[in-house]
């Protein structure tokens, strides 16, 4: 058995070697050479463009505008399964080109020149005249009568508001003895800072386009680019290498549509788009801010009568994917810790901003910010240990969600509490940091998360296998889940060993996944890979071995019932002798003059279940009062996810999530220029992605509760280590130092303000 | 790919004097940490660029025969960090290159760039104005040495003539000689950053250790220019090494820094990091020199 062991990474070897092909690796050197101008207005028309300057530098090929676009495409860029049902479909406002700027970075015209330097020159010299219309750039401020509109379609730029309501509020409120508690809580534009920007290249054979991409979803770029460009999809082949991690901002389709249409353009030739790391922060995608405002009505015995949450969720200019972040993490509210009386107000709304879409938790880690830090405030008020009154109100077991008809089997969260406690001495610290005086002080806190694995019910689960049997025994697999840096190619590769009964150095997955051969899958997001793909993997193991051992009958006369596939031998289970080898087998099948047969198996599973990922996150700190600094001593992990695959991946897993949670929780903000809508600190060095030397070491642990709805046991593991790690840490620092901070990140600009409100400092 | 027009490497220094003034609008570049990432933002694209990087007479630390302390300019910050020279008489400048970006950038930046860059936030240069280094120029009529204070002109701009070259930073006998140093660089992150404020101090103590014969300190973004806190160090001159003292020296400071609002850092804000740093830069030189904070 495969599952639940150490088993080295499949790509481990060439990544450390450099020999791993990425995008950029694989594009012929004679390829013309792509860059965007983007607009330097945050709201208004082009009203005319000069390009005679930059065409008149040598070695520019061509350079397109917007005026060029000679039939409007509209297209929607969400990484998410398309839907036939009209109603559920993603909101199509990009083109590749636009006339009608929404943000300072749009994408108005591109240059193409025999290389970067001289395409760099060219967009230095391109004129542009605009008509500038007002812009905003507050959520709030986007929704009042008179603001500046962004899409006619979307009156106050609301671009969708979704309600919960359970119980009656308005009477419960009305209980005698209640204590109210009320906060607004503010998360803050984010970037996924993937190491490898993203970068296509797009050439034509025939009257076929070839797109490699540096994509977590390449079956979604393919129809998303034949939307964008109106042409069959049948004609476009995607093809994915592995890639320099994704987080979400791949989980969109970036500018595959821009490349291969300039590709069109030129009659075919090869084009290729690196994006700068400066327009990445820009120009791509980044995480929703979200202002959360909640109003809980607690009884003194530490019990929920009334809760109110309103979310206001800044999408920026397009739409991207919307809706579906905001409801995500205000669907967790009435869950996490049920109540009779919730009432859920969601709002996306557009602001003159960079475009807001997936990354890494989809909305959860800034639910879990308002969430945990308002926990906090409430046990704080009551007088209550935070742990305990968390154990009093969260899910409990057994608890079904109508909707999705998950369960939470196992009594999960008490669980991993119980794992956090233990593992950084939460009871002694705690009692430690109680009432400290002077300048450093420390303090310990933890917040829980909630999360769910893949998208059903909400939109289509599935995923289709490939297994093609070799002569010498081993066999090929491809699945339509993208290996993103995540490790899902030896997760596949260890439950294949299994289901088909042979050494996992016999599994060869093929990584690479090319629509013209890859079978159908969406690709990687929402922690779906390990869940998804271990449907369709069980399913065709299934049928490949039974078609195996099928043709074993006919070699050995033995009835296949009693034949099984172990370590790679075709053995008979009633006495466990071995009869022959799968490679003699496999070798016979294929060259065999009485019975030549190709082995092979491809299905799909369409899943129609869901599964619930839980755990926690336990934060140490010392807080240095003058200097406004936070220094994390210790930061600790807890995860349900199931059956863990592969306990050595998962735990880097874990360590990843965890990190960017630190950044998330102390100190990356992307910031825009009031004045006109321009990022201010669009770069590695003014943004502050955290660093190694800015890091405790990681500690990752797991409560093994196999999920029962799962082919292999496991559930989402990739985003949860993101989602309850910022509140922790601002939990830690109120009980270093009694002050509330509802604003992340928690940097020293945010202590020094609140240090002296709270007269610290 | 970058965007230059054309690389000259100097053989010498006599030659690269002779390349600058051949190509009046040459750009100097040495070890690029600074250059490279110009050129690449379009601010210098397009450039002629002369490389003094191989000229190995301008690089290492050694003692001038009047007892002064010779860095080349060439030095890279993992060099200075290293030298037992530094290690023994400056300390604190060490340990201030070493707070530079990362290990990469500190194994090819060199401490010429980061004082010719002429930006107020080098990690090396508020050190070297707390202790009143001097800066070697060579140029076509020789060479001229001024203090740092006078090599700064502006934000951006040093004080180097048509075919002028840095050579060397100087630090006299009688500024090192007796002193000791802390520097403290506050930013955001522990690594990979641009300070919000540096702050270099130090102090010469008498005899006994009771008392600051002298107290020198420097700020990185408090101005324009890296600057000296004048009236601050005038005020600590002579005074017990007491917490009061040290107080009311730090809170002196404010009295010469000149820190500006930015989307950065709010001015209130890095006046009140300036203080604090002062406070406790001035007090872990105190305890370096062997002194005692009394109440």
């Amino acid at each position: 058995m495969y599952v639940g062991k150490k088993a080295t990474r499949v790509d481990a070897y060439d990544k450390v070697m450099g020999r791993t092909k990425y995008t950029d690796d694989l594009c012929d050197k004679g390829a013309y050479i792509a860059q965007i101008l983007h607009a330097t207005i945050a709201n208004g028309r082009v009203k005319s463009i000069d390009t005679s300057a930059a065409e008149a530098i040598p070695g520019v090929v061509k350079v397109f505008t917007c005026f060029d676009l000679k039939e409007k495409h509209y297209f929607p860029t969400a990484g998410h399964p398309w839907s036939t049902d009209e109603s559920h479909q993603d909101v199509a406002d990009r083109l590749v080109l636009t006339d009608r700027v929404r943000f300072y970075g749009d994408d108005i015209a591109a240059v193409v020149a025999e290389d970067e330097v001289i395409a760099a020159q060219a967009i230095r010299a391109i004129k542009v005249e605009y008509e500038e219309y007002p812009f905003v750039l507050d959520v709030l401020d986007a929704m009042k009568d008179g603001a500046p509109q962004l899409h006619e379609a979307y009156p106050n730029n609301i671009l969708k508001h979704t309600t919960i309501r359970k119980g009656n509020y308005e009477e419960a409120i009305k209980e005698p003895g209640l204590i109210k508690v009320e906060g607004w809580y503010d998360t803050p534009t984010v970037q996924h800072c993937h190491i490898e920007n993203f970068i296509c290249f797009a050439e034509m054979t025939g009257d076929r386009i070839k797109i490699v991409t540096s994509t977590q979803i390449p079956h979604i770029v393919r129809r998303v680019v034949g939307q964008a460009l109106g042409i069959e999809w049948g004609r476009i082949q995607v093809i994915k290498p592995y890639i320099g991690g994704g987080f979400g901002n791949k989980q969109d389709v970036l500018y595959e549509p821009l490349c291969a249409w300039l590709c069109m353009q030129l009659g075919g030739h090869l084009v290729k788009l690196d994006v700068p790391r400066e327009d990445t922060f820009v120009s791509t995608r980044v995480r929703h801010a979200i202002r959360s405002h909640i109003i809980s009505w607690v009884r003194p015995d530490g019990t929920y009568a009334a809760r109110k949450l309103e979310a206001f969720s800044d999408q920026g200019a397009y739409a991207s994917h919307g809706h579906s972040i905001c409801a995500k993490g205000v669907g967790a509210f009435p869950q996490l810790y049920p109540c009779d009386n919730v009432e859920c107000d969601a709002y996306t709304v557009f602001t003159n901003k960079s475009v807001a879409g997936a990354m890494r938790g989809y909305g959860i880690p800034q639910a879990m910010w308002a969430t945990e830090c308002h926990t906090e405030e409430v046990a704080a008020k009551l007088g209550m240990d935070p742990i305990q009154f968390r154990r009093k109100n969260l899910m409990p077991v057994g608890y079904t969600d109508p909707f999705s008809k998950n369960e939470l089997y196992s009594d999960t969260f008490n669980q991993c509490i119980d794992k956090g406690m233990e593992a950084t001495d939460y009871l002694r610290k705690y009692q430690a940091y109680q009432n400290q005086t002077g300048d450093i002080r420390r303090g310990i806190g933890m917040a829980v998360f909630w999360y769910n694995t893949a998208v059903w019910p909400i939109s289509l689960e599935t995923s289709s296998c490939r297994m093609v049997l070799n002569q010498d025994g081993s066999l090929q697999v491809q699945v339509g889940e993208t290996e993103i840096g995540q490790g899902a190619d030896t997760a596949f590769a260890q439950m294949t060993a299994d289901v088909v009964g042979i050494p996992m150095e016999k599994v060869h997955v093929v990584s690479c996944q090319d629509t013209d051969i890859t079978p159908f899958g969406t690709g990687a997001y929402a922690s779906r890979q390990t869940y998804t793909a271990g449907f369709s993997i069980r399913q065709t193991g299934s049928l490949l071995k039974e078609r195996i051992l099928n043709y074993a009958h006919e070699l050995t006369r033995m009835p296949p019932y009693n034949l099984d596939i172990v370590d790679g031998n075709i053995v008979r289970t009633t006495d466990g002798r071995v009869l022959m080898t799968l490679g003699e087998l496999a070798t016979e099948a294929l060259y065999s003059l009485t019975h030549s047969q190709h082995i092979t198996a491809e299905s799909t599973a369409q899943i129609k279940s869901n599964a619930y990922s839980f755990g926690c996150t336990f934060a140490e700190v010392e807080v240095d009062i003058p200097l406004c600094k936070v220094k994390l001593l210790d930061l600790v992990n807890v995860h349900d996810a199931g059956t863990i695959i592969n306990p050595a991946l998962a735990e880097a897993q874990v360590h990843g999530g965890m990190s960017m949670g630190i950044g998330y929780g102390l100190s990356e903000k992307l910031l825009f220029d009031p004045k006109s809508g321009k990022a201010l600190n669009n770069n590695l060095l003014d943004y502050k992605l955290s660093t190694f030397m800015d890091h405790p070491r990681l500690r990752a642990f797991f409560v093994e509760n196999a999920e029962p709805t799962s082919a292999f046991g496991t559930k989402a593991l990739g985003e949860p280590p993101t989602c309850s790690v910022a509140p922790a840490i601002r939990n830690a620092i109120y009980q270093a130092t009694g002050v509330f901070i509802d604003e992340a990140p928690v940097n020293p600009h945010i202590l020094f303000r609140r240090f002296k409100e709270e007269e610290l400092i | 790919m970058y965007d230059i027009k054309a690389l000259y490497e100097a053989q010498s220094v006599a030659h690269a004097v002779q390349l600058l003034l051949e190509h009046p609008q040459a750009q100097i570049i040495a070890g690029g940490s600074d250059v490279l990432v110009q050129i690449r933002e379009g601010k210098r694209a397009g450039k002629e660029l002369v490389s003094i990087y191989g000229l190995d007479e301008l690089r290492g630390v050694s003692f001038e025969e009047d007892g002064a302390i010779r860095i080349g300019s060439l030095t890279s910050f993992s060099h200075i960090t290293k030298d037992p020279i530094i290690q023994a008489h400056i300390n604190v400048l060490g340990q201030a290159v070493d707070q530079v970006g990362g290990p990469q950038i500190r194994n090819i930046g060199t401490i010429g760039g980061n004082t010719c860059n002429g930006v107020t936030s080098a990690d090396s240069a508020s050190t070297l104005f707390a202790w009143d280094a001097i800066i070697e120029i060579t140029g076509p009529e020789g060479v001229r040495r001024i203090p740092i204070q006078d090599f700064y002109i502006k934000a951006g701009q040093v004080d180097l003539r048509p075919g002028e070259l840095q050579t060397a930073i100087l630090i006299p006998k009688a500024a090192y000689e007796g002193y000791q140093g802390h520097y403290i660089k506050y930013a955001m992150r522990n690594a990979m950053d641009i300070a919000t404020t540096g702050c270099s101090v130090n102090v010469k103590l008498s005899v006994d250790k009771s008392i600051m014969e002298d107290v020198r300190i420097a700020y990185g973004v408090a101005g324009p220019v890296p600057m000296r806190a004048s009236t601050a160090e005038a005020y600590a001159k002579g005074k017990p090494t007491t917490k009061a003292e040290i107080k009311a020296f730090a809170a002196t400071v404010l009295e010469d820094i000149n820190p500006r609002d930015s989307w950065r850092a709010a001015k209130d804000f890095r006046q009140h990091i300036a203080v604090a740093l002062a406070e406790r830069a001035l007090t872990e030189s105190i305890r370096l020199a062997g002194g005692m904070i009394h109440e």
